[in-house]
């Protein structure tokens, strides 16, 4: 061993761990609750102050939450009295009383009391529909996509509006109002927005210029304009543009729109699909001799599609949601029968809107909440079915 | 036989000093209550070079990887050169000064030309002016043999030249120790051997090197001793010849008989 | 046996309706045939209803007396004088000023919550995460209609208006500000300011060349906010502190003098700003997440320390990644203001589509001039997008 080996001797050199060393548990200080808190939320100064702020912030706000929905809330009463502070005698939060009495304007509007039993029927046949379609391990999905694309939208349209032929007395769409239009409204745009957009997407990236020039307007112009202009249009221009014979009413007129709006951005969404689809799949489908149609139902949409749900969810999750601007021109959705509700003088209190408002907001977040949740699970199954 | 003389039949064991480069101590490290480090115990001298190699998840990128506190080790001491790695940010910002790394997956700055990589902790930290920083990061361009390419953006160049300009980018420092986490490991065959060229005429002009690789080719041509380790633990430790004629420990039969065709 | 390769030779003769060629022309010839049906059976039909209903055609309304008030308005404008294309013009400011703060607020909060997520403090990031699951998953009608009738008309009436320190009074019909009047002398003020930016410029360079040259930093951010903030403040106290204020004086049924913001204002920029925040906060997260962090390690690993590795690695390259969804969030909200229809602020919406829509009729022209405008603004903005896009893309083989 030469000198330029320094102080390393010949018998560090060499190294051999005969006992194998067990793993030990992590210090104390570093493990079990203790341990994270320190590393989560104390472990600089700067992190201490925040965290300091942020528990004393929660700590004001979840109790005034709670307090105001279930504490101090009016469970039961006829009239406003029984939520107002002076009347009786101790802070007042959510005023429920006012909402069980609305309940049913808030779900059917106006819809006649005797045929009530028909939108049940219907919000029925809608969640069959839906679990039907949801539920991956559902028998005969096939079916239940016909089911849900055709003869669910038939049935229900009869059933709604009625046909005196069969005895359901006809309703016009004026009477109806709450949960059902909101339901009705974001169903049609979510059956209607899936094919159009498809097709919509195919024209976009046709070989054809006529058709993808008219493809690529029409979905920049739908894009490129707030969805209340589009109402709007659908609202006041439609009548102008049908003959007067046909001139369609109101909650059609809010549906043409929603429609409209919801397929141009579900195009861009499928096209996104499309476009992660290699050329190979075309050119071996070409290869195999199949014809455009058949390619694109066969062979590239499943596909496309399959890549974009969670997009085309978070589609859906926002077409819900813009279910509530139909307010705007006039139809009644949940929002808006919330907005008749609370100016009722019979309930006016100081906690009636903020009531009427948790309302909607509960509605709103279970439905959206539960569609977002659904798009998470579907991303975390794709990209499990695609690791090898 | 000549154990201690003989680092590699091509090379000199030039500039060995006496110092001691790296020194681990007694080094535990877990991940919640995965204990992902068990006592280990590492000298590294001046000049040397060690190959680490090991089945994956044995630890040998998060040893490295606490050498220059990428990671934190939380019980034990670490000493480079001299100096304690503690959470003191002095100590830590003074210990990578002096340590160099290079990643599996370069870690290019895409946004930045190939001199602009080299340049930027030149100027950031060393507070070089631009002009001098440049002559250093051409020198060094030079030395891994990919001057032409000063101009161009990562995303323009092949692997191996990647990992190249991420070689001299490390050396732009002027480090005395140069860490590698297996510096090979993502590229085409074709390039793998211009990255071990350039790290083998690194060990030439005497670079202190801790490499975390398979290539065993290279761990048998620059290699001073090649450490084995297996689930946290330091299994066996010895020069080249020794480590792949005379295998030890079971484990170490074991992995050798796995990765040596 | 060479007649029967030239035979074959020869491209075999297609039916006529085979021809892919074919087939595809007279595809678009039919669906532009179709498209033109319908617009002419369209258009007469529209001619027809509107010559029914005795409503006036063609853009002639621009000129007529409007006839009717705007609550909010940034230029000179009368019911008595001004025409309906001047309220076009302020519903048209309405909606930019909107748009505009709320870009603003939504930016800094966005970006605040955003980086909050990805916080090591296990609270903050929960917090901040609750915040975006929550406002995304509730309608933004929702939203301002929330704050418009359960928070600021809940406010208490004039008389009992929330005084706020300083000459501000709040209550449910707006907030009440000082109205700043400069003095004579604010004019050296505004020169300082401009002065100071333009210092803060100058420095700025000259620290950069300095570095270059030597390599010595300069601590820049601190003497630009010196030179914008500080020197304009100097200045406006050695001139004397030439600033007056209007202060809005409480009468019995009504407040006058200083700025009145509109309640609608308020709930609309709130409600903007509130729920496009959520969404931006996921775009700066997925931009941070995007940029790996072998990025931020290479750049330790050289010795970089934080504040530097986030200014020249990370923040580079995840603005990248934020900047064409960020510009999207933007035009959202900028499409999204025309809810102030639903709580009655005089934006472009409410005041064209809405007023001017009812008094004269003229359904088609309104609608499309509305429709023109945000077209205009969503394509400026893709088209900028898109210059965008081209240059930043990361140089590859």
């Amino acid at each position: 061993m030469t000198t330029a080996e320094g102080n390393l001797a010949v018998a560090e050199l060499a190294f051999v761990r005969w006992t194998s060393i067990a793993p030990r548990p992590p210090p104390a200080a570093m493990a079990g609750a203790l341990g994270w808190l320190r590393e989560n939320l104390l472990s600089t100064p700067f992190n201490i102050v925040l965290t300091v702020i942020i528990v004393l912030l929660l700590a004001w706000a979840i109790p005034e939450l709670v307090k105001f929905l279930l504490i101090d809330a009016v469970w039961s009463g006829t009239d406003r009295d029984a939520c107002l502070e002076f009347v009786q005698h101790r802070e007042i939060g959510a005023c429920w009383p006012f909402v069980w009495e609305r309940l049913p304007y808030f779900i059917y509007g106006s819809y006649p009391i005797p045929d009530r039993w028909r939108v049940d029927v219907f919000f029925a046949m809608l969640a069959v529909g839906i679990v039907w379609l949801l539920w991956l391990n559902a028998p005969r999905r096939d079916l239940g996509a016909i089911y849900f694309f055709v003869i669910l939208p038939i049935a229900s349209f009869i059933l709604l509006t009625g046909w005196a032929a069969i005895g359901l007395r006809p309703v016009d769409t004026v009477l109806w109002g709450g949960v059902l239009v909101t339901i009705v409204v974001a169903s049609v745009g979510i059956v209607v927005s899936l094919p159009l957009g498809i097709l919509l997407a195919l024209g976009r990236r046709s070989r054809m210029p006529a058709v993808r020039l008219l493809s690529v307007i029409f979905i920049e112009f739908v894009r490129g304009v707030p969805l209340v202009t589009v109402l709007f249009m659908a609202g006041v221009m439609l009548p102008l543009f049908v003959p007067e014979q046909l001139s369609p009413d109101k909650l059609v007129r809010a549906l043409v729109g929603i429609a409209i709006f919801a397929s141009a951005y579900m195009a861009e969404v499928v096209r996104a699909g499309l476009q992660a689809i290699p050329k190979g799949q075309h050119e071996g489908a070409m290869a195999v001799g199949l014809r455009y149609w058949q390619m694109m139902r066969l062979v590239i949409l499943p596909q496309a599609l399959k890549v974009t749900i969670p997009n085309i969810v978070n589609t859906y999750i926002g077409l819900f949601k813009d279910t509530t601007l139909v307010f705007i021109v006039g139809i009644f959705d949940l929002l808006r029968t919330i907005e008749v509700a609370r100016i009722d003088p019979k309930w006016a209190t100081p906690v009636t809107s903020t009531t009427g408002y948790a309302v909607a907001a509960i509605f709103y977040l279970i439905f959206c909440y539960g569609m977002s949740r659904y798009a998470r699970a579907m991303e975390t199954r794709l990209a499990k079915s695609d690791r090898r | 036989m000549n154990v201690a003389g003989n680092h590699g039949s091509l090379l000199k064991p030039a500039n060995l000093n006496t110092a001691v480069a790296v020194e681990l101590v007694d080094v535990n490290k877990w991940y919640g209550d995965f204990h992902v480090l068990r006592d280990i115990n590492l000298k590294v001298m001046g000049g040397e070079r060690i190959v680490i190699c090991g089945p994956s998840g044995s630890g040998k990128s998060t040893m490295i990887r606490c050498i220059n506190r990428l990671e934190e080790h939380q019980s034990g001491h670490i000493f480079i050169d001299g100096v304690e790695l503690t959470a003191d940010l002095r100590k830590i910002d003074e210990v990578r000064r002096e340590v160099g790394m290079v990643f599996q997956h370069f870690n290019l700055f895409p946004h930045l030309t190939v001199m602009d990589n080299c340049t930027l902790a030149l100027i950031w930290v060393r507070k070089m002016p631009k002009k001098q920083a440049e002559e250093v990061a051409l020198h060094y361009l030079e030395r891994v043999k990919i001057p032409e390419q000063a101009s161009k953006y990562p995303g323009q160049l092949s692997g191996g030249q990647q990992q190249r300009v991420a070689i001299a980018r490390a050396l732009c420092m002027n480090p005395k120790i140069m860490l590698f986490d297996e510096p090979t490991s993502a590229l085409d065959p074709e390039m793998v051997k211009e990255v071990l060229d350039t790290m083998v005429e690194l060990a030439h002009d005497g670079m202190t090197m801790l490499v975390v690789t398979h290539e065993m080719g290279f761990a048998r041509q620059v290699a001073s001793r090649i450490v084995f380790m297996d689930e946290g633990q330091i299994v066996e430790a010895n020069v080249p010849e020794e480590f792949f004629a005379h295998p030890q420990h079971e484990r170490t039969k074991l992995f050798l008989s796995q990765i040596l065709r | 046996m060479s007649s029967e390769l030239s035979a074959r030779a020869r491209p075999a003769q297609v039916v006529f309706y085979n021809d892919p060629k074919f087939r595809s022309i007279a595809y678009q010839l039919v669906l532009c045939a179709v498209v033109a049906f319908l617009v002419y059976g369209a258009a007469s039909n529209a001619i027809e209803n509107l010559a029914r209903s005795h409503i006036a055609s063609g853009f002639g309304f621009w000129k007529e007396t409007a006839g009717f008030d705007i609550s909010q308005t940034l230029i000179q404008y009368s019911p008595r004088a001004s025409t309906y294309g001047r309220a076009f013009w302020v519903g048209l400011l309405n909606t930019l000023l909107v748009a505009g703060l709320g870009i603003i607020f939504a930016t800094i909060l966005g970006f605040g919550v955003g980086i909050s997520r990805l916080s090591r403090n296990w609270l903050l990031a929960k917090v901040a995460g609750g915040y975006v699951e929550t406002i995304r998953n509730l309608p933004l009608l929702l939203q301002l209609l929330f704050w418009y009738n359960a928070v600021l008309k809940a406010l208490p009436d004039i008389r009992e208006s929330i005084v706020i320190p300083g000459g501000a009074f709040l209550n449910n019909r707006g907030f009440f500000l000082p109205l700043p009047v400069s003095k004579s002398g604010f004019g050296a003020v505004e020169i300082a300011l401009l002065a100071g930016i333009l210092g803060a410029v100058a420095f700025y360079v000259w620290a950069r060349k300095r570095q270059e040259r030597t390599g010595q930093q300069a601590p820049v951010l601190w003497v630009a906010l010196a030179l914008v903030f500080g020197l304009p403040l100097v200045v406006f106290a050695l001139a004397g502190f030439p600033l007056g204020f209007e202060f809005p004086q409480a009468g019995r049924f009504n407040i006058t003098g200083g700025i009145e913001v509109l309640p609608e204002f308020l709930a609309l920029l709130f409600g903007l700003s509130i729920y496009t925040a959520a969404f931006i906060a996921e775009v700066v997260r997925a931009g941070i997440l995007a940029v790996s962090r072998g990025q931020s390690e290479a750049a330790y690993s050289l010795g970089l320390r934080p504040g530097p590795t986030l200014r020249l690695v990370v923040i580079p390259q995840a603005m990248r990644v934020i900047i064409p969804p960020l510009t999207s969030q933007y035009l959202n909200l900028t499409k999204n203001s025309s809810l102030a229809v639903a709580i009655g602020y005089p934006d472009l919406v409410q005041v064209f589509t809405g007023t001017v829509l009812n008094q004269t009729g003229q359904a088609v022209e309104v609608v499309a001039i509305t429709m023109l405008v945000y077209l205009v603004i969503s394509l400026v903005t893709s088209l900028l997008m898109n210059i965008y896009n081209s240059r930043m893309a990361l140089a590859e083989r």
